[in-house]
C-alpha cells in the first residue's frame, strides 16, 4: 500500500463524538429556546431578519453536521441541495400558487430524493474524494439553474421574485417577526428530530460507520443503506432550509447558490463544532455576522480580516463552540459542587 | 420651522412632511425625510468589495472619494454627504441584508448605485415597498426603466440590449446580407446582449444569425469556441464578453488568420486592458460603441473636462490605477447623484429626490463623451441612452458617425 493510500484510508475523518454529548442538557435547551423566543420582541425588524437568516443557515449547518458529524462523510455540495430546495419552493409558490408552508415538505422530499440518488454513486468514494465529488455538484448547480431548458420555470439568469407571506389570522405582528417565529418552530422541530435520529438505532449505525466502517459492517450494519440514508436526510433538511431562505430573501437566482455558500456552511459546521448539533446555530451566527465585522475593519481587506479571525478561532478553539460550551459546563458543575 | 434634534420628533416630522406631500400642500420651508437634515445627507450603497466580482469594488471606492471631495468643497447646499457603503460579495441574499441594514438601521435617504443585476433584482421589491429611492443602479439590464411598476428604481448606464440594437442597425446598414455569429457569456450580462441582438434582427434573425455560442466565465480560455465559430465561416463576429475574454477572442481570430467584421461590447472596449493585451496589430478595425471616455485612450489626455477627473484621482485616490475604467464610471455616477441632490435644494424628501432624478435635462458629467447627455423624464427612467460607434485605429478608438440614441421604451 502506498503512503498516500494509507493517509487516505487510515485517517479517521471526524473525531469521535460520544452520543451523550451530541445535544444540550434540558436546562441549557430551555434557556436557549427562551432567548430565541424573546429576542425579537426587543429587536428591530432588520435585526429580526438577520436572526431569521441565522436560524435558516443553522438548519443547513445542522444538516451538514448530521452527514459529517453523524456518518463521517464530507460534503462541499450542500449549496446544491440548498438551491434545489429554494427553487422548488419558489417555483411552487410563484408558478403554482402553493402556500409557502406547504412548499417546505415538498422541497424537503425533492431534496431527500436528490440526496439519496447522489448518495448511491458517492458510496464508492470516501474522504477527500467524496469532498471533491460534492464540490463538483456545487460548482455545476448554478449553471444547471441557468440552462435554457429550465428557463421557463427558473427564470434563467434573472431568477424569481417571491412574495413574502403576511402573518396569518390577522396576528398583530410584522412580516419579519411572523417569519422569524415560523422559522424558529421549523428549526426546533428539525433539531429535535435530528437529535432523536442520532440517538436512534439508525443514528447508532451511522456513527458506527463513522468510527470504523469495517467493524460496523462486521456487526451487521448495512453500510450502503445508512450512508445513502444519511445523504438523503442531510439533503432533505438542507432543502427545507433552502426553501425558508428563499421565502425570507424573497428572491432566488443562480448567483445566490455558488460554491461560496457551500464553503460558508462548511465553515459554520467547523466553527460550531463538528458533530455537536447545538453548535450549528453558533456556526450560522458566525457566517452571518463575522463578514460584517470583518468589513468594519477594512473594506478592501475584509476577506483577509475574515481569514485572520477564522485562523484564530481554529487555533484557539479547534473544537469550535463545543469547547466553550464544555468549559462553561465544567465551571457550572464546580460551582454547583461548592455550593 | 424649528430644527428637530430628537429622533422621535424627527420621525413625526417626516410623517407630517410625507403627509403634506401626499395631500399636495406646498411648504416653502425645509423638508426632510429620514436620512436628511440641516447638516447631513445619508446615502447608502452596496458593492461587491469581496467575492468573484470584487474588481467592481473600485466603483464604490471612487464614489466615496468623490463625495469626500464634494464635502471638502463645502458639501451640497451646506450639507455634507455621509456615504455608507456595504459589501454584498455579489450575493443576492447578502444584498437584501445590507439593503435592510441601510434603510432600517442606518436610515439612509436613498440607496445609490448598488451593483449587479442579481443583487438589484433582489432588493428592488423591498425598496419600492419602503418607498426608498434605488438610484442609478449599476447594471446594464434593461428592466430598470420601468417607472410604472417600480417608480422608486432608476437606471444609469445604457442598457446592454439597446447597445446590441445599435450594433444590429449598423450591421443591417453596412452588410445587409451578412452571416452573423454571436459569442456571449452565459450569464445575465451575455444573455441581455443576445436578446437585444435577436430582437434587433427580428424576422431576419433566422436567416442572418448562423451561430450563438455561449461560454462560461469559469473557462480558462475560449480558443475552442473561436475555432468552432470560424469553421462556420460567418462574416460578422459579435463579441459579448468580459474584458479578459475579449482580449483572447481578438488575439485568437488574428492567429487563425480570420478577418470577419468584429464588434466588441462596450464593457470590453478598454484600450489598456483589452486592445493592448490582444495586440494593437490584431485589434485594427475592431468596432464598438461608447458613452464614456476611456482613461487609457490618449485622445482624452488634454480634454479640459477629463482633466478634472485626472485631478480628482491624483488628489483623492492617490496610488489608484488610472487605467481602471471603474474609476471613470464611479466618478460619472457620483456626479449625477450630486447634481440631483443640488437640484433638490432644501426639499430633501424621498419623493423629491425621485422627482429630481426623473427630470434631469442635458446633464453632462465630465466623463461622458462630448455630446452625450443625461436626460430623464417621469416616463423615461433610462438616464444615459446615447452611444457613439467607434473603430480601433492605431493605438486608440476613433469615434465616427452620429451620436445614436437608443432609447428603449419603458416596460408596460
Amino acid at each position: 500500500m502506498s503512503a498516500l493510500q494509507e493517509v487516505v484510508n487510515d485517517t479517521q475523518p471526524v473525531e469521535t463524538t460520544p452520543k451523550k454529548y451530541m445535544a444540550l442538557g434540558t436546562t441549557a435547551s430551555v434557556v436557549v429556546v427562551l432567548l430565541l423566543c424573546l429576542a425579537p420582541l426587543i429587536a428591530k425588524n432588520f435585526v429580526i431578519f438577520q436572526m431569521t437568516m441565522v436560524l435558516i443557515y443553522a438548519i443547513a449547518v445542522l444538516a451538514l453536521n448530521i452527514l459529517t458529524g453523524g456518518s463521517g462523510q464530507f460534503s462541499l455540495g450542500q449549496s446544491a441541495f440548498y438551491a434545489v430546495g429554494a427553487y422548488s419552493s419558489a417555483i411552487l409558490m410563484e408558478n403554482f400558487g402553493v402556500n409557502y408552508a406547504l412548499t417546505l415538505p415538498i422541497s424537503g422530499a425533492i431534496c431527500f430524493l436528490c440526496g439519496y440518488l447522489f448518495g448511491l454513486p458517492a458510496l464508492r468514494l470516501s474522504g477527500i474524494y467524496l469532498a471533491l465529488a460534492t464540490f463538483a455538484l456545487a460548482t455545476a448547480m448554478p449553471q444547471l439553474l441557468k440552462l435554457h431548458y429550465f428557463e421557463h420555470w427558473t427564470g434563467g439568469v434573472q431568477g424569481l421574485v417571491i412574495t413574502k407571506p403576511d402573518a396569518p389570522f390577522g396576528l398583530p405582528m410584522s412580516q419579519d417577526m411572523w417569519l422569524y417565529y415560523f422559522v424558529l418552530v421549523v428549526s426546533m422541530v428539525i433539531y429535535v428530530a435530528s437529535v432523536n435520529l442520532l440517538k436512534s438505532r439508525s443514528g447508532r449505525a451511522m456513527m458506527a460507520i463513522r468510527d470504523n466502517e469495517i467493524a460496523a459492517s462486521a456487526m451487521g450494519v448495512d453500510v450502503a443503506r445508512y450512508k445513502t440514508l444519511a445523504f438523503g436526510v442531510s439533503a432533505g433538511i438542507t432543502g427545507v432550509a433552502g426553501g425558508l431562505g428563499a421565502i425570507a430573501v424573497q428572491f432566488v437566482a443562480p448567483d445566490s447558490y455558488t460554491i461560496q455558500l457551500a464553503i460558508a456552511l462548511f465553515l459554520g459546521m467547523v466553527v460550531g463544532g463538528v458533530g455537536w448539533l447545538p453548535g450549528s446555530i453558533v456556526g450560522a451566527a458566525f457566517i452571518v455576522f463575522v463578514p460584517n465585522i470583518a468589513e468594519e475593519f477594512s473594506k478592501g481587506l475584509s476577506g483577509a480580516v475574515f481569514g485572520v479571525i477564522l485562523v484564530l478561532i481554529i487555533f484557539l478553539l479547534p473544537h469550535g463552540s463545543r469547547q466553550i460550551a464544555y468549559t462553561v459546563q465544567n465551571w457550572v458543575h464546580k460551582l454547583g459542587r461548592r455550593g | 420651522m424649528p430644527t428637530f434634534r430628537s429622533g422621535a420628533l424627527a420621525a413625526s416630522a417626516a410623517v407630517a412632511v410625507s403627509f403634506a406631500a401626499f395631500t399636495g400642500t406646498a411648504f416653502a420651508q425645509k423638508k426632510y425625510d429620514t436620512g436628511a437634515s440641516d447638516t447631513e445627507i445619508k446615502i447608502g450603497n452596496i458593492m461587491p468589495y469581496s467575492g468573484p466580482a470584487s474588481a467592481y469594488g473600485a466603483i464604490g471606492k471612487t464614489e466615496e472619494a468623490y463625495f469626500r471631495m464634494i464635502n471638502d468643497q463645502g458639501g451640497i447646499n451646506g450639507r455634507k454627504i455621509n456615504f455608507i457603503s456595504y459589501d454584498d460579495a455579489y450575493s443576492p441574499p447578502k444584498a437584501v441584508e445590507q439593503a435592510r441594514k441601510l434603510v432600517e438601521s442606518d436610515e439612509v435617504l436613498a440607496v445609490f448605485n448598488p451593483l449587479g443585476t442579481p443583487s438589484n433584482t433582489a432588493i428592488q421589491k423591498y425598496l419600492n415597498a419602503k418607498k426608498v429611492p434605488q438610484l442609478f443602479v449599476a447594471t446594464g439590464a434593461s428592466k430598470w426603466n420601468d417607472p410604472k411598476h417600480f417608480p422608486w428604481t432608476i437606471g444609469w448606464q445604457p442598457s446592454y440590449q439597446s447597445e446590441a440594437q445599435i450594433y444590429v442597425k449598423y450591421i443591417l446598414k453596412e452588410k445587409p446580407n451578412a452571416k452573423v455569429a454571436i459569442l456571449y457569456q452565459n450569464d445575465d450580462f451575455g444573455k441581455d446582449y443576445l436578446k437585444g441582438t435577436l430582437d434587433g434582427f427580428g424576422d431576419k434573425a433566422k436567416s442572418m444569425v448562423i451561430a450563438e455560442e455561449a461560454y462560461e466565465i469559469s473557462e480558462p480560455s475560449i480558443d475552442g469556441h473561436i475555432v468552432k465559430l470560424k469553421a462556420l465561416d460567418p462574416d460578422v463576429l459579435l463579441i459579448y464578453t468580459t474584458p479578459k475574454f475579449g482580449a483572447q477572442t481578438i488575439r485568437k481570430t488574428a492567429e487563425l488568420g480570420w478577418k470577419p467584421m468584429q464588434i466588441l461590447t462596450n464593457v470590453s472596449a478598454s484600450v489598456g486592458s483589452v486592445m493592448k493585451p490582444a495586440g494593437f496589430d490584431n485589434s485594427q478595425g475592431v468596432l464598438s460603441a461608447a458613452y464614456a471616455k476611456d482613461p487609457t485612450d490618449p485622445q482624452w489626455d488634454n480634454d479640459p473636462k477629463f482633466k478634472n477627473w485626472h485631478a480628482f484621482v491624483d488628489k483623492y485616490m492617490p496610488g489608484a490605477s488610472k487605467s481602471d475604467s471603474n474609476l471613470v464610471y464611479g466618478y460619472g455616477a457620483a456626479a449625477t447623484l450630486v447634481e440631483v441632490l443640488k437640484r433638490c435644494g432644501d426639499d430633501l424628501t424621498r419623493a423629491n429626490v425621485m422627482k429630481q432624478a426623473a427630470s434631469l435635462k442635458d446633464f453632462e458629467p465630465d466623463t461622458l463623451l462630448p455630446g452625450i447627455k443625461i436626460n430623464t423624464s417621469p416616463t423615461d427612467f433610462a438616464p444615459i441612452s446615447q452611444l457613439q460607434m467607434m473603430r480601433f485605429k492605431g493605438e486608440r478608438w476613433d469615434l465616427f458617425g452620429d451620436i445614436i440614441s437608443a432609447d428603449t421604451t419603458a416596460a408596460d
